[in-house]
């Protein structure tokens, strides 16, 4: 790949707090390898306002190897930018020719709240979680490897699922909002593995009641959700759900 | 989970959705079948025969309430659902591509829906309220009916009726045209969409399902597209 340098024009997204309005921003940058990924063209551009005495861009990452899922930004109108199963940090500048433009937004979402410019607030996710997304373990000592006998399938299936790492892709990317991805890749998961079976039916109509509670949109089988997971989680995983909460439904007593 | 929850719950309307919807479409299979007795061009006998027995018959009556029933359902839980939708995301995306992550009709079943209820008020006005409303003993088989008296409706039946809707009035033909390119759009989606709601997707049959429900979505509007433009332009009479 030729390496080449850039000028940018970028336009981002500035929101002081979750209260405040926010507006786009213009910023130039040059001297943009197109070998640097794109958090470290937004390093080069936040030093830059440092030192003119400006403010740097609030921006959320943590691992830089596209698995800690905290970047949540909107690059040209579609969730991490124009590379699929990507996360920001694994996009790099190539992507982008000289002198071109960049709209860089937050995920937009109710249940996802803005914390300041480009960070979300996505506890939405760890309160789905804690409503269902568990097993229960005996304490002591570790039980002996391979004593519960799990069907290789089934192990692929929710090491799939299992490997979501709750960016909110899907939900910025989904026209409606809907978390249904992430939270039938959680349910997924567990309902697979004989783990997950006590607590199979109230996990999953406690995860989906809480996700309503968030103010999630609804499915509405676009599919957009698999197009931009950076880890290619399938839809499968929700027809799953729907499943499972349709058993769980019908299985319960409540009147 | 409450019997409530079907109703309320996110993946409960979307099942109410489904299920009403696969509803919706085994109808459309009967109301395509019978309305093609129309090409047996006989001036509209046998088609004149099964309204007939659609009209008066109890127990399709009794279905005919269901249908009402699964129909206002399904508007009723989509309007819900779109609502709730909007609310999801108040800041709209400044710069938004979703034409490379999906299709436009899978996002535009709402607004396929309105003009599908649109047209349906204008369809219903033109065939069920006359034949229904107007009295179940007007619709009769075409022996006990003059077709020549169609124009002074005395004694209506539903071939006569399609004929003097169709007959001459080009703007209806291209509002029912437009009816069902809604509807062959909506149907693109929502068939297979139906069965991803109920939680059937399955490596072997999906892709079936889906073929399924591309031919049908072709094959039945255009059945459909194909009976007013018959009458307009003189193939039966």
């Amino acid at each position: 790949m030729e390496h080449y340098n850039m000028k940018l024009t970028l336009k981002v997204w500035k929101q002081k707090n979750s209260n405040a309005a926010g507006s786009f921003e213009t910023y130039q940058v040059s001297d943009i390898s197109s070998e640097m990924s794109f958090l470290e063209m937004f390093d080069v551009l936040n030093e830059q306002l440092v030192n003119e005495g400006k403010e740097p861009i609030a921006f959320d990452h943590d691992c830089r190897e596209g698995i800690c899922g905290m970047c949540s930004m909107y690059i040209n109108g579609r969730a991490h930018g124009p590379w699929t199963k990507n996360t920001v940090c694994q996009l790099h500048m190539r992507a982008f020719n000289d002198g071109e433009t960049i709209v860089v937004e937050p995920w937009r979402a109710a249940a996802f709240p803005v914390i300041k410019d480009l960070m979300v607030d996505r506890s939405a996710f760890d309160r789905i979680i804690q409503a269902g997304g568990f097993i229960s373990v005996n304490t002591g000592n570790a039980v002996d490897a391979n004593s519960l006998p799990v069907d290789k399938k089934d192990a692929d299936t929710a090491f799939d699922a299992a490997s979501c790492i709750g960016c909110g892709a899907c939900v910025a990317a989904c026209k409606n909002s809907s978390a249904m991805l992430f939270v039938s890749a959680k349910v997924s998961q567990l309902a697979l593995l004989p783990q997950g079976q006590p607590e199979r039916e109230t996990r999953v109509l406690n995860m989906v009641t809480q996700m309503d509670k968030e103010g999630f949109g609804n499915c509405t089988n676009t599919y957009a959700c698999e197009a931009e997971c950076p880890k290619g989680i399938s839809v499968a995983n929700i027809a799953r759900m729907n499943r499972e909460y349709l058993k769980a439904g019908l299985n319960s007593e409540a009147k | 989970m409450t019997w409530k929850h079907y109703f309320t719950s996110s993946i409960g309307r979307k099942l109410i959705m489904g299920l009403t919807g696969l509803f919706l479409i085994t109808f459309l299979i009967v109301h395509c079948s019978i309305n093609s007795m129309i090409f047996f061009n006989d001036g509209g006998e046998t088609f004149n025969h099964w309204a007939h027995f659609m009209g008066t018959n109890v127990i399709i009556r009794i279905m005919e309430i269901g249908l009402f029933a699964g129909l206002i359902l399904h508007i009723v839980q989509g309007y819900m659902l779109t609502a709730q939708n909007k609310k999801a995301r108040p800041v709209k995306y400044d710069t938004n591509k979703p034409n490379e992550n999906s299709k436009w009709y899978s996002r535009s079943m709402g607004l396929l829906g309105t003009l599908l209820l649109l047209f349906l008020i204008l369809h219903i006005y033109h065939f069920w309220t006359p034949s229904r409303l107007g009295g179940i003993a007007n619709i009769r088989p075409l022996e006990e009916t003059n077709l020549s008296a169609y124009n002074n409706q005395q004694a209506l039946n539903l071939y006569a009726e399609m004929k003097l809707v169709f007959e001459n009035n080009l703007w209806v033909v291209i509002v029912y045209i437009l009816g069902v390119i809604s509807l062959a759009w909506h149907l693109m989606h929502g068939f297979q969409s139906a069965f991803q709601s109920l939680g059937i997707n399955h490596k072997r049959y999906t892709p079936i399902i889906k073929n399924v429900g591309v031919a049908f979505s072709i094959i039945v509007p255009l059945i459909f597209a194909l009976m007013p433009l018959a009458f307009y332009l003189g193939w039966i009479n």
